[in-house]
């Protein structure tokens, strides 16, 4: 990863919700082509560093450089229009429209009749079979309702319509997290198809398994602090394991537990 | 991906749908049965009682083209996640303003119009602005404009003219060039010329004698035809209809895309004030006119037609063309039951039922949609 230049840079990030300081100046770099895992235990602020990256919190002390240049965004809509893009755990899809209205939602594509501009189904509907099929998920139709597929299967969808949407970096908001072990195979894999196409994915979860199955560096969160960045083959579950929790209590819940944590 | 299936190939695990489910989805479904239900018990019990004459027809076809008028607002807006309990409310306000400024101030009818229209139009923004705005419900929200529109309705007229009702708008409107557009009539010609052939009756005494007993489209039928292909065209064509759905689907989700939430509930909200103040403009130029009690529990009936046409009513999925069926079983049943010389009374009863069963089915088709989750 050494060779190519990051395309984000993140620099001593802060976040203060009034006298709660959520991030206590957290850096992090990430690379295209690379799946950076952000692993830290609940409330350790993951949540809030990738928010001052989609544009939903303004950081309150920090600097952030995208492809080289300092960026500050307004809103979620300016990350994206940078190709930031954001696939939140439940807020990914809407179940009632179909897989193509869900695929195209925000960025219609339009086709003018007159002088008036419609909704182009057509091309709609085979973009959204062309890459559903690329993903390995067989629609029965473009008209099938998100609601019909699997959790694991919505995520595939989001995922899909981010790269399709040149998605540079892509931001994957604890994806396994609800899903069967099936389903998450399928999205670990999902991850992997988006990785090798050069996408700069950045992957939060607290499953170290889940992280180490795909990553190639891993940075944990403790109490809104980094304890650091380790690359894939340097460290091991059991070390992630115990910074995500901030090592002692863990170690004595760990003798009790016999390991199984 | 281990399970992956080849491309193309199906995967054996997708069921296919019958035919029948598959049209059991769809949104006007509802309203398609009922309409057929609807025309075959009145063709059956009412069909010498003349509700298929030329009259009749012309009868319910002007009460459903009301019905459908604020019925194709409130289906976008139910469809964008909200409501609008002050469609009545607006109906009676905007004809009381049209009156007051045309009769009462003396202005121009197409002055009046157009104020009222922009007026209607700023109280439905302010609607939907503050509904957005404090994130309240919009039952809420809108109830307060129903008693306050209301309240205006009848405190104005009542300290201006010192009455209720204020009359004289025929007069007010003649030679004006915006007037005919609400309460004119189309194709009088045609009319006049099936009358010449004797193809429907005509007058044989009195004043109107060799005119047809229908002598032209009213504008009425005209909105409301218009109003609904218009809605149907944007709800199922166009982006912002994409818009429309993710709005009501799920707002934060479509938020999450780009999809400017804010400004498609609050333009929904000023749609439904436009399709109310369409009503009772139109209504006002046939009265000749305008009534501080004027569309009472339209809101409701709005809303009734919407939900048998199909649409949720916590928002994300519904039809324009299904709320418009809802209108015209509600004209037809409502007209035909009088027709039939039935206890109007009974007309409420049966609402009650239409809808507590038209819920139930839309509930269950919900579930069919996002597979029994």
């Amino acid at each position: 990863m050494a060779d190519t230049k990051p395309i984000v840079e993140m620099k001593n990030i802060e976040k203060h919700f009034g006298s709660v300081i959520a991030l206590a100046g957290v850096s992090l770099d990430i690379h295209p082509g690379e799946c950076h895992c952000l692993l830290g235990d609940n409330g350790a602020g993951k949540s809030t560093f990738i928010k001052a990256l989609s544009g939903v919190h303004a950081p309150t002390a920090g600097e952030i450089f995208y492809e080289g240049r300092p960026m500050r965004f307004a809103n979620p809509r300016d990350a994206i229009d940078a190709g930031i893009a954001t696939v939140y755990q439940d807020l990914a899809m809407i179940p009632l429209m179909s897989v193509a209205r869900n695929f195209f939602m925000g960025n219609e594509p339009t086709r003018k009749v007159g002088p008036f501009r419609f909704f182009d189904h057509e091309h709609a509907n085979r973009v959204t079979m062309e890459e559903m099929a690329k993903m390995g998920i067989s629609l029965r139709s473009p008209d099938q309702a998100v609601g019909t597929l699997s959790g694991g299967e919505r995520q595939t969808v989001a995922i899909a319509r981010a790269v399709y949407f040149g998605a540079k970096v892509l931001i994957l908001d604890e994806p396994t997290s609800a899903l069967g072990v099936r389903q998450t195979s399928n999205v670990l894999a999902t991850i992997d198809k988006v990785r090798k196409q050069g996408v700069a994915v950045v992957f939060i979860t607290h499953n170290v398994r889940h992280a180490l199955a795909v990553g190639d560096r891993f940075t944990v969160l403790n109490r809104g602090k980094t304890l650091g960045t380790a690359r894939r083959g340097e460290i091991t579950s059991e070390e992630l394991q115990d910074m995500m929790a901030g090592g002692q209590e863990l170690a004595e819940l760990e003798g009790s537990l016999g390991g199984t944590v | 991906m281990s399970d992956a299936t080849p491309l193309g190939a199906g995967d054996e695990r997708i069921k296919q749908r019958s035919r029948l489910r598959e049209a059991l989805i769809r949104p006007e479904l509802g309203g398609i049965v009922g309409t057929i239900l609807v025309f075959s018990l009145f063709l059956v019990f009412a069909h010498d009682s003349g509700m298929f004459s030329p009259q009749g027809v012309m009868n319910w076809s002007q009460v459903s083209a009301q019905f459908m008028i604020i019925a194709v607002g409130a289906c976008l807006l139910m469809i964008a996640g909200e409501f609008d309990l002050s469609v009545g409310s607006m109906i009676g306000f905007a004809g009381m303003m049209i009156a007051i400024f045309s009769v009462t101030l003396g202005w121009p009818m197409w002055l009046a119009i157009v104020v009222t229209f922009a007026l209607a139009l700023g109280i439905g923004a302010l609607n939907g602005f503050i509904v957005v705005r404090t994130g309240l419900p919009s039952f809420i929200v809108t109830l307060a404009a129903l008693f306050i529109l209301r309240g205006f309705t009848i405190f104005l007229p009542q300290t201006i003219e010192r009455k209720t009702i204020i009359g004289g708008l025929r007069e007010a409107a003649e030679g004006d060039w915006l007037a005919p557009l609400f309460g004119g009539k189309i194709f009088a010609g045609f009319f006049q010329w099936l009358g010449d052939i004797g193809l429907i009756e005509t007058f044989s005494r009195g004043n109107r004698a060799g005119q047809p007993v229908v002598d032209g489209i009213p504008m009425l039928i005209v909105w409301a035809l218009a109003l609904v292909v218009f809605g149907h065209v944007v709800l199922t064509k166009t982006r912002f209809g994409n818009w429309i759905f993710a709005s009501g689907g799920d707002a934060q989700a479509a938020r999450y895309t780009g999809v400017p939430v804010n400004r498609v509930k609050i333009l929904m909200f000023m749609f439904t004030a436009f399709v109310a103040t369409v009503f009772a403009t139109c209504q006002v130029m046939e009265f000749g006119s305008a009534g501080a009690d004027r569309g009472l529990l339209k809101e409701f009936e709005a809303i009734i037609a919407v939900v048998i046409g199909g649409a949720l009513l916590t928002g994300g999925y519904g039809s324009v063309i299904g709320a418009a069926l809802g209108a015209l079983i509600f004209g037809v049943v409502q007209q035909g039951l009088f027709f039939a010389g039935v206890e109007s009374s009974l007309f409420r009863v049966f609402l009650g039922v239409i809808l507590l069963f038209a819920v139930v089915l839309n509930t269950y088709v919900r579930r069919m949609i996002t597979g029994e989750r």
